[in-house]
Parts: structure tokens; sequence; C-alpha cells
């Protein structure tokens, strides 16, 4: 029906009526569009058609993809954000919640999966009711912490494919949260994103109080914390160089480009191949994220500083 | 004998090699002569059918609907010979290119839209198209492309670049073209398929004609 079609309403010339029209209307079938258009007026012949049709979709396409960028990168941060709040919050709770119920019951567990089997429970009496009541809101909130979670792994590969194919979606929309923005991050040194989230230990540095701070929030990512202690600066520095690279090239042009992550595996296989080299027995504790533990889960954006130990190789250990 | 280029395509001579070419402004930084730019078949996988001699039965002048047009390359090489370009691109960041792309030609029709959705763009796109080409690399190309059987003329063409690992990383390509290409069938005669090494790992082409 020539109603639904774009260009019906539209005063010939009033490119952003027009464009409006084709970023907000819907058809359910096609139809001859240029022959409408010349049959109602619109256009005197194909031509005036079409060129009327090019004006209206280029400034339809450049208006859409402006604003949905503006707003991705931006709905990105805050989720990330959302996600460390949320089980932040889970966590402090939880530990609440097992103080609570050691006084109740001698079995009480911990943490959030504690919570989760009291959440099951059927409370008994006034006091049992609140403590159930709050290990549900404890479940709940890292069900929503999971749900962002996953919200973050869809979007962040649309907003900057390289970078979260690089560093994995989570980190990816971390680096972007801490830079303030993909546009912020894109603009910003290696050397800076290399210890973007160890701001801390930045100043303490900078104070004169502490040495230089090797990485921040990409201590998370295997390719640092999965590689010896004495490697993981050069570690820390390649994989900041190319990170950066990711993000330029996600902030100006978007293409997936598969030959900066190939660099990087190269450049990574050189650094551990040290390591083999030296006999040593290679650390590998695998960075596959935060489980539902609670714990495990390095990277919340604190600065590690120059701690080049602590939980996360304790948690390998476990793993072995 | 392969079969004829579509008119508008001509194989060149560049630097001693011939590279099949277009003539129109240029894009991606490809080589360029006397007004005709490279179509890098490595970089397109229309080109790379028809680099492979797939019959893509292309005339100068088709009205074409391409989906997944990402920041433009392909899709300028077709609206260098074809008429009325419609390309389709759900990312914004490429789109941002794909509108500069178009900029410079007057047949070139960049749609931010999802190619999963064809009713949020069959007010703009006309009916009785000559051809869909398609490269979305998304999961459920076969279901792109049959829901966007409806812009074709009776007779009109797909031309599909089915990727394998979009569907599913782990089978073995082979399993997933069988599957995609069955269910293509439903709304397609398949005319040719041509796997498109070694331009593009484990890719199918597809040409077919709308039932
Ligand atoms: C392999 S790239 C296309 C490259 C392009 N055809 C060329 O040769 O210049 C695939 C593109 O399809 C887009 N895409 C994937 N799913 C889509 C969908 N449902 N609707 C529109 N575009 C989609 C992706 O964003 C990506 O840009």
């Amino acid at each position: 029906m020539t109603t639904d079609a774009w260009f019906a309403g539209v005063a010939p010339g009033d490119v952003d009526a027009a464009a409006e029209r084709i970023r907000e209307g819907a058809a359910d079938a096609p139809d001859d569009w240029p022959a409408r258009a010349v049959e109602a007026g619109f256009a005197a012949d194909e031509e005036e058609y079409y060129a009327a049709l090019r004006e209206a979709t280029v400034e339809a396409a450049r208006t859409a993809a402006a604003e949905r960028e503006r707003a991705d990168d931006r709905q990105l941060v805050h989720a990330v954000r959302a996600m460390d709040d949320a089980e932040r919050t889970a966590n402090e709770l939880a530990e609440r919640l097992s103080e609570w119920a050691g006084t109740l019951y001698p079995d009480a567990g911990a943490g959030v999966p504690y919570a989760r089997d009291l959440a099951e429970g059927e409370p008994d009496g006034p006091v049992e009711e609140r403590v159930v009541s709050l290990a549900r809101r404890v479940a709940d909130l890292a069900d929503e912490r999971d749900d962002l979670r996953a919200f973050i792994e869809r979007r962040a590969p649309e907003v900057a494919p390289n970078l979260s194919e690089m560093a994995g979606p989570v980190l990816a929309a971390r680096l972007i949260s801490l830079a303030g923005g993909l546009d912020a991050l894109a603009k910003k040194p290696s050397g800076t994103v290399q210890v973007l989230g160890a701001e801390d230990a930045l100043f303490a540095h900078l104070a004169g109080r502490a040495p230089s701070p090797k990485h921040g929030v990409i201590f998370t990512h295997e390719y640092v914390r999965g590689t010896r202690p004495e490697d993981r600066g050069s570690a820390a520095r390649a994989f900041a160089g190319k990170l950066t690279i990711a993000a330029r090239v996600d902030r100006y042009g978007g293409e997936f480009r598969p030959e900066i992550h190939e660099e990087l595996r190269e450049r990574m296989e050189a650094i551990r191949a040290r390591a083999d080299a030296a006999g040593s027995d290679r650390d590998v504790s695998r960075g596959d994220g935060e489980g539902d533990n609670g714990r495990g889960n390095g990277d919340t954006g604190r600065g590690d500083g120059d701690a080049d130990h602590g939980e996360c190789d304790a948690d390998a250990g476990e793993r072995r | 004998m392969s079969p004829a280029l579509p008119e508008g395509v001509e194989r060149r001579e560049f630097d001693g090699r011939e590279r099949l070419a277009t003539r129109g402004p240029p894009v991606y930084g490809e080589p360029t002569e006397g007004g005709w730019r490279v179509w890098d078949a490595g970089r397109s996988k229309l080109g790379a059918m028809l680099e492979l001699g797939m019959d893509a039965d292309l005339s100068g002048g088709d009205a074409v609907l391409y989906l997944g047009a990402a920041s433009g390359t392909t899709v300028s090489h077709v609206a260098d010979f074809c008429g009325p370009t419609y390309a389709v691109e759900f990312a914004p960041r490429p789109v941002r290119d794909l509108v500069g792309v178009a900029e410079d030609r007057g047949n070139l029709f960049p749609l931010l839209k999802d190619a999963r959705r064809p009713e949020t763009y069959a007010h703009v796109v006309e009916s009785g198209l000559d051809a869909v080409v398609q490269d979305v690399a998304t999961r459920g190309q076969a279901r792109v492309a049959t829901r966007n059987a409806r812009f074709l003329r009776e007779g009109g063409r797909l031309l599909a670049a089915i990727k394998a690992r979009s569907e599913d990383v782990t089978a073995d390509p082979e399993d997933v073209f069988d599957a995609v290409t069955a269910e293509l069938s439903e709304a397609y005669e398949i005319l040719e398929t041509e796997r498109l090494e070694p331009f593009h790992d484990d890719h199918l082409g597809v040409v077919a004609r709308v039932r």
C-alpha cells in the first residue's frame, strides 16, 4: 500500500522528514516504489525519485549510525559498572547473611552459593523469614549480575569487535568504562591502557611510595596472568600495545582485522617461549573469568599494582 | 569455458596481473588505473565467486539488494556496474564508512537495518529486484535469504556467501553447507554451489533462483 511508502506524507525536498520515515517506517511487502512515487506526484520521474531516495537514505543512515554508536558504548559502560555493583553488593550481603545464618544453623556456609541454597528453603518463624528473604535478594542480585554479563557479552562485540576479540567482551567493556568511552580509550597511549584500573598503585608510585605498576585491569587476562612473573611486564606491554590498536580500529573503522589478533598471538608465543627455553614450569592460570563463586574474580577494576601474585595464582593451583 | 562477466566488470591488467575491475571512485585503497579499480577477490566473496567462474548472471544496470554491506567494500563494486543498489547493514560503525561510499555514488542507498527483519525496510526497497546478494556471516543465513526472497522478481537470483563458522564453529563445514542449502531450497532453486577457497576459507558460494 502506498500509505506505507517512505515518501508517503513527505513533502518533496523535506529531507529530514524523509529520513525520519526511512528510519521509523515499515511495510509488510515491498512495492514498485519508484512508479508509486511518480503516480503520487512525489517525483517527476524515476531519476528524480532515486535522487531523493539517495539523499534521504544517506541522511537516515548517517544520523541513525551516529546515534546508535554514541548510545552503544555508553550503554556498555553503564552495564559493566552495574555488573560490578551487583557483584560487590551480592558478596557483601552474602557475607552478612552467612554471619546471621551462623547464629541459626551450626552448618551455615558462606558466599553466594550458600545464599542460593538458603533461598530455596521454607522459612519457619519470623527470624528465618528475614534470613530466607535476604538470601533470595542475594540470589536475585547474583542472577542480575549474570544477566548483565550476558548482555555485555552480546553487546561488546558489536560496539568494539576487535577489542572484544582480543580482550574478551567483559574486559573490553571494562577498559572502555575505565577510559570513559571508546572514543576516550582510542585516544590513550598504550602506556596508559597498560595501567588502566591501577590508578591507586600509579599514584603511590608517583608519590614515590611504590614501584611503577606493570599492569592494571588487563592483569585479569590470561595473556598477562598466565605468563610467568618475570615476563609479565613484557606481556602486559605487548598486550596493551595491541589493545590500543584494536580500540583505534574499532573507533575509526569498525571492521574486523584478523591480522592484529594474529600478530598478538605470535608475540605472546614468543614471550612464553622464553619460559619454555628457561625450562621453567610455566604457570598457566586460566583466566576463564568470573565464576559464580563470587571469587576468582580478579577483574573488579581494582589496581593490582605490582602485586604479581595472590588470589589468581592460588586459584589456578586449586584447579589443578 | 567460464561464463561471461557482468557488463561493467572486466579482467584488466594491473602490475602485470589480470585482475577483476569495475569503474568508479576508489574506496579502500585498491589499485586504480584509467578510472578502473581492482575488485579484490580476497576481500570480497562476490568477487571470489566471479573469479572462480560461477555464473552470477548479473547484467549491467540490474536492481540489487545487498545484505551485510559492512563498510561497503563489495557493494561499492556492485553499485559501479548495477542499477539501484540497496545496501543493508545493521552494525552502526561500518555504516559510517558505507555512507561515505554512497556519497560518491548516485545509485547506492545505505540502510542501517537488520536483514532478519525485511518489514523494516520494505517501505524503502522496491519490489521486482533482479538479485539479492548476501554476505551476512551471522547465524541463520538461510533464514535471512528466504525472508528477503519477497524483494525478487520472478526468476530473480540469490548470490550468497555462506560462512560455515557463523552457523556452528565446531561442525564440519560440509555438514553446515548441506543444512543451509536444504533450508534455502524451500524458497530457492539452487543453481550452483562452489567453495570459495583459496580466497575465503570455509565459505560456500551459492547461486540460486527464487521459486
Ligand atoms: C563478512 S561481513 C560483510 C563484508 C561485505 N559484504 C564486503 O564484502 O564488503 C558481514 C557483515 O554482515 C553484517 N550482518 C550480520 N548480521 C546482519 C543482519 N542480521 N543484518 C544486517 N547485517 C548483518 C555484519 O555486521 C557484517 O558487517
